[in-house]
């Protein structure tokens, strides 16, 4: 296989990937891990943990920085431009095609009643899955300081949620120097 | 010129976005509301539309609210103005995943990374538990609190089907089906009330 078609190859296997993953992100880890691994032997599952541990410190969402890094690692810059052109389209088309298909229906009054009761379900979703963060997130005096403070400045201020998030990281570096030069004294 | 702020926009939302799913709702919200792009309650309906639909939340996300924005220049506005929106969500993530894939391991050991780490995880957490108030806010008084919202029968049949999807979040009901039945609910009470 020449990189063009390897590339093309890439483009193929993301573009179902991103046809067929519900819910995003960690949803897709799963078909990654058959595609490519299983299937295509691209990468190794030692790769999947390395692609988890990098999506998880880097910004944007799990599934670009995944296809990005696949696409690099199978066949360098061409390879990741068209891993992520690939997880993207299908979204985008489908998306594109709803957002048309909702303007027309939103004024329909049986179409309001059903978002009534939606947006109360997902407000359901949204407590679920904060829960499964929390679940996840480090656990401590200086995290739950983190955790409260940046809720109390977003719910309280009107301060951009872009400074929270660059003061929370420096928060974070800060504090870990500081118990790390504890721990080594 | 709207193309360009969206994709500025969503440029920004993609390079501060740490975390998967719904880390990127809090900065979504911040940007989208302030410019008075939409409503709030708009964004929760697209939530619905996002669990129900293939693909990530952010791509879906930016893709709606480029062909909302970009919809005033007709069809083509609304093609163009999501392909803006989606390149610059998608933008950040590309760029620095090139980046870091180059020197991986480097990235992997550095101290600086883990720290800022440290306080971004439990900050998602807080962020998202913020936005989650203020969507609260739109499910049970979208007309703002006051007194006579509680004697308002659409409030008690919000918090019923908020109650019951709740339980079944947590027992691990398939999103898609909490959504559909809360639809159905939504219906009936709207027509038999």
């Amino acid at each position: 296989m020449n990189r063009f078609q390897k590339a093309l190859s890439l483009f193929v296997t993301f573009f179902k990937i991103g046809a067929f993953t519900f819910g995003g992100g960690y949803a897709m880890i799963p078909l990654i891990q058959k595609e490519i691994v299983e299937n295509k032997k691209w990468i190794t599952d030692d790769d999947i943990l390395e692609i988890i541990a990098i999506a998880e410190s880097t910004p944007g969402p799990i599934a670009i920085n995944s296809a990005t890094f696949v696409g690099y690692r199978v066949c360098g810059v061409l390879g990741s431009a068209f891993a992520t052109f690939g997880v993207v389209l299908p979204s985008f088309v489908i998306i594109l095609l709803i957002s048309h298909i909702l303007r027309q229906f939103q004024e329909i009054q049986a179409v309001q009643y059903a978002f009534n009761g939606i947006r109360a379900g997902v407000l359901a979703l949204l407590i679920k899955a904060l829960y499964t963060m929390y679940k996840k997130a480090p656990k401590g005096l200086w995290a739950y300081i983190v955790m409260a403070g940046a809720f109390a400045v977003t719910a309280f201020t009107n301060v951009n949620v872009l400074f929270v998030i660059i003061g929370c990281a420096f928060f974070g570096l800060i504090t870990s120097f500081i118990t790390k030069r504890r721990a080594s004294k | 010129m709207i193309f360009l702020e969206l994709f500025w926009t969503f440029f920004k939302i993609g390079a501060f976005t740490f975390g998967g799913g719904y880390a990127m709702l809090p900065l979504i919200q911040d940007a989208v509301l302030e410019k008075g792009w939409m409503e709030l309650s708009s964004i929760v309906n697209f939530i619905a539309v996002s669990e129900s639909t293939p693909g990530p939340f952010a791509i879906n996300m930016a893709t709606y609210i480029g062909s909302e924005m970009g919809g005033v220049y007709g069809v083509f506005g609304s093609i163009f103005g999501s392909a803006c929106a989606t390149l610059g969500v998608v933008a950040p993530s590309f760029i620095i995943i090139l980046i870091v894939a180059k020197c991986f391991d480097k990235f992997k050991e550095s101290k600086v990374v883990k720290g800022c780490m440290s306080g971004l995880k439990p900050a998602v957490v807080g962020l998202i538990g913020s936005a989650i108030i203020s969507v609260l806010m739109t499910v049970f008084f979208p007309s703002g609190v006051t007194v006579s919202v509680f004697k308002d029968l659409s409030f008690y049949t919000s918090l019923a089907i908020f109650g019951i999807s709740v339980v079944m979040a947590f027992k691990k009901v398939h999103p898609i089906i909490i959504i559909c039945l809360s639809a159905a609910c939504g219906i009936a009470v709207g027509y038999l009330l």
